[in-house]
C-alpha cells in the first residue's frame, strides 16, 4: 500500500512538473500576445499625442516670430510675401463661408432625405437607397473638386454672369452635396432605432405620418441627428481638395460667397505644393493654421459630445 | 338646440378640412423627400458621367495607362501614378491592418473596464473626426523631418495607414462583437488559452467583417489627396521605383520604400490645376479611373457586409 502511493506520487509529480513547465511557457506566450495587442491599441493614443505635439511644437516656433495678438486681429494673411502679415482671420472667414454654404444646403436636404427614408419610404426603396448612399460617401474628394470647378461653377455662371471662375459658392454647394450622404445615413440610423411602439402610440392618437415623423420620431432621435450634423460640420470645415481647387487660393477677409477666397486647408495645400524649406516661417505657418483647424474641429466634437449627452432620450 | 347643431356641423367641417390639410402635408412632405433623394442620386450620377464624358478621349487610349507624364497633354499618361498608388497601398495595408486588428482585439477581448481603456476608446473616436490634412501635417513633421524618411512611398503609406486606422478598428470591433460568447466558451471548455480562443476562433470567424472594413479603408486611402500633398509628393514623375521583386537573389528588396512617387489623386490634381483646358481631359480620365476603382471596392465591401449579415445564423 505504502509503496504504491509512493510510486503514484513519483509519477504524478514528474507529470505535474512537465505540465507546470508547459503552463509556464503558455503563460509567457499569453502575456506576450496581450502586450503586443495592447501596444497596437496604444498606437491610437500615440497618434493623437504625436499630432498634438507636432502641431504645438511648430506653432510655438511660429509664435516666437509672430505675436498672438497680430495672429488673431490682423486682417491680412500674406506669410509668403515680402510684406508679411500673419492674420488668420481671412482664412477663418473663408472656412466659415464655405462650410456655412455647405451646411445650409446639406442639413435640410440630408434631414428630409433621412426622414423620408425612415418614415415614408417602402422597405424596398430604403434597402436600395441606403447602400447607394453609403457607396457615395466613398467618392474621393478630388473628384468633387473637379465637379465644383468644371461643372457646378460654369452652371452657376449661367445664373450669375458676374461670378468669377474661383468663388466660394460652387465649392460650398459641392461640399454640401458631399456631406449629404453622411447626414442622411446617420440620421436615418438614429430614427430607425426609435422603438416602433412610440410610432404606434402616435398613430393610435390619429396622427399622420408627417406629424409622427416631426413630433415623435425626430425629437426622440435628436441626439443621433445632432451627432450627424456635428460630423458634417467637421467634414465641411476640414474639407481640403474641393476648396483648394475651386475656391481660388487668395486669402480674402470676406463672407461674400461670390468672392474667391482661401480656407485654412487650402492654404496648407498651397504652401505644401510650393516646397518651402524646413524650419522657415512659412513652413511653421502651416502648422499654426493646422492647429487652428484642429481646435475648430475639436470644439465641434466637444459640443457634439455634450449635446448627445443632454438630449439622450431614455426609452 | 339649433345653435349647437350648427356648431357641430361647423366642427365637422373644420375637422374635415383639418384632416384634408394633414393629408396634404403628408403627400407634400413625401414628395419633397423623394425629390431630395432623387436629387442627390442624380447629382452624383452626373458627377461620374461628366468625368467619363470629359475624359473619354484618354480613357479609350491604351497609351494613357502606359505612358509617363509629359509636357504635352495628349501624350501624358498615368503609369507612374498607377504604380505609385499600388505601392503606397501595399505599405498602407501592412501598417493599418495589423495595428488596427490588434487594437480592436485588445479593446474587445482583453481590455479591462477602466480609465485606461476609456482613454483609448475616446481616442479612436476622436481620431476618426480629425481632418485628413492634419494627418498630412503629422507626417510632414514626424515621418519626413523627425524620422527622416523623406518624401517617400514609406512616408505616404504610413500616413494613410494611420488615417484609416480608426476605420479598421471600428469595423473589426463590430465584427468581433457579432461572435457569440458560446463560441469562446466552447473553446475554453476544451482547454484553449485566451490567445488560442482569439486566434483560432474569434479572429477567424470575424474575418469577413474585418475584410469589409479593410476594403472600405483602403478605398478611402486610395482616394485621399490632402495628406499626400502635404508631405510634398511630386507631381511629375517619369520613372518607376525599383521593383520590389527581382529574378536574382535575394528576390525581394526594400529600396522602393524610399523612392519618390506620385499617386493617382495627386496626378489628377496636378493636371486639374494647370490653366489650359487640354490637361483637364487627362484630369477627368484619371478622376473616372479613381472613382471607378474606389466605388468598386466600396461596392464589394457593402455587398459583402449585407451577405454576411444575411447568411450567418449563430
Amino acid at each position: 500500500m505504502n509503496t504504491t502511493t509512493q510510486v503514484l506520487d513519483n509519477t504524478s509529480s514528474t507529470h505535474i512538473s512537465t505540465r507546470l513547465a508547459k503552463n509556464f511557457r503558455r503563460n509567457i506566450k499569453e502575456r506576450v500576445i496581450e502586450l503586443i495587442l495592447m501596444l497596437c491599441a496604444l498606437s491610437a493614443v500615440f497618434t493623437t499625442l504625436a499630432i498634438v505635439t507636432i502641431l504645438l511644437y511648430e506653432s510655438f516656433s511660429f509664435f516666437d516670430h509672430v505675436s498672438i495678438i497680430d495672429f488673431l486681429t490682423d486682417r491680412q494673411w500674406t506669410p509668403l510675401f515680402e510684406d508679411a502679415h500673419y492674420g488668420i482671420l481671412p482664412l477663418i472667414s473663408g472656412t466659415i463661408t464655405t462650410s456655412f454654404i455647405a451646411l445650409a444646403f446639406a442639413i435640410p436636404v440630408g434631414t428630409i432625405a433621412a426622414i423620408f427614408l425612415s418614415e415614408f419610404a417602402s422597405h424596398k426603396t430604403r434597402e436600395t437607397v441606403k447602400p447607394i448612399l453609403e457607396l457615395l460617401a466613398g467618392v474621393p474628394t478630388i473628384a468633387f473638386g473637379y465637379f465644383a470647378l468644371l461643372f457646378v461653377t460654369p452652371l452657376l455662371q449661367k445664373i450669375f454672369p458676374t461670378l468669377p471662375t474661383f468663388n466660394m459658392l460652387g465649392p460650398g454647394i459641392v461640399i454640401g452635396i458631399m456631406v449629404v450622404p453622411y447626414i442622411a445615413s446617420i440620421s436615418e440610423d438614429a430614427m430607425r432605432s426609435v422603438p416602433m411602439s412610440m410610432r404606434e402610440g402616435s398613430y393610435a392618437m390619429g396622427a399622420t405620418r408627417f406629424q409622427t415623423a416631426m413630433r415623435v420620431v425626430t425629437p426622440a432621435a435628436i441626439s443621433g441627428i445632432v451627432a450627424a450634423y456635428i460630423l458634417a460640420i467637421s467634414r465641411a470645415v476640414g474639407e481640403t481638395m474641393v476648396v483648394a481647387i475651386a475656391a481660388g487660393q487668395q486669402p480674402n477677409l470676406t463672407f461674400n460667397p461670390m468672392d474667391s477666397a482661401a480656407t485654412i486647408t487650402a492654404y496648407i495645400v498651397q504652401v505644401a505644393m510650393g516646397d518651402l524649406p524646413h524650419g522657415s516661417i512659412g513652413y511653421q505657418s502651416i502648422f499654426a493654421a493646422g492647429l487652428v483647424l484642429m481646435l475648430m474641429t475639436l470644439f465641434f466634437n466637444i459640443i457634439g459630445h455634450f449635446t448627445r449627452k443632454k438630449f439622450r432620450e431614455a426609452y | 338646440m339649433h345653435d349647437s347643431q350648427a356648431s357641430t356641423l361647423k366642427n365637422i367641417d373644420a375637422v374635415r378640412s383639418m384632416i384634408k390639410r394633414h393629408k396634404r402635408n403628408d403627400t407634400l412632405f413625401g414628395s419633397l423627400g423623394l425629390l431630395c433623394i432623387v436629387f442627390i442620386l442624380i447629382t452624383l450620377l452626373i458627377l461620374f458621367i461628366d468625368l467619363v464624358i470629359d475624359g473619354y478621349p484618354q480613357l479609350t487610349s491604351l497609351d494613357f495607362f502606359s505612358n509617363f507624364p509629359s509636357r504635352k497633354a495628349a501624350r501624358a499618361g498615368m503609369l507612374s501614378a498607377l504604380v505609385g498608388s499600388g505601392l503606397v497601398m501595399l505599405v498602407t495595408f501592412f501598417s493599418a491592418v495589423p495595428l488596427g486588428v490588434g487594437a480592436a482585439i485588445y479593446l474587445e477581448e482583453y481590455a479591462p473596464k477602466n480609465w485606461f481603456s476609456e482613454i483609448i476608446e475616446v481616442n479612436v473616436t476622436n481620431l476618426a473626426a480629425v481632418p485628413s490634412i492634419i494627418y498630412g501635417l503629422l507626417a510632414l513633421g514626424l515621418f519626413v523631418y523627425t524620422f527622416d524618411f523623406g518624401t517617400s512611398i514609406l512616408t505616404a503609406g504610413l500616413t494613410l495607414g494611420l488615417l484609416i486606422l480608426p476605420i479598421v478598428i471600428v469595423a473589426t470591433r463590430e465584427a468581433i462583437r457579432a461572435i457569440p460568447i458560446a463560441i469562446r466558451e466552447a473553446a475554453y471548455a476544451v482547454g484553449a488559452t485566451k490567445g488560442q480562443v482569439v486566434g483560432h476562433h474569434v479572429v477567424r470567424y470575424s474575418a469577413g467583417g474585418i475584410l469589409t472594413g479593410v476594403i472600405i479603408g483602403m478605398a478611402r486611402a486610395l482616394g485621399e489627396t490632402a495628406p499626400v500633398i502635404t508631405i510634398g509628393a511630386l507631381t511629375f514623375i517619369a520613372f518607376l521605383p525599383t521593383s520590389p521583386v527581382s529574378t536574382t537573389p535575394p528576390f525581394i528588396n526594400f529600396e522602393w520604400l524610399f523612392s519618390g512617387f506620385t499617386v493617382l489623386p495627386i496626378q489628377m490634381f496636378s493636371w486639374l490645376s494647370r490653366p489650359g483646358a487640354d490637361f483637364h481631359v487627362n484630369a477627368a480620365a484619371a478622376g473616372a479611373v479613381i472613382i471607378l476603382v474606389t466605388l468598386l471596392m466600396n461596392g464589394i465591401a457593402i455587398k459583402m457586409r449585407y451577405n454576411i449579415r444575411k447568411k450567418i445564423k449563430w
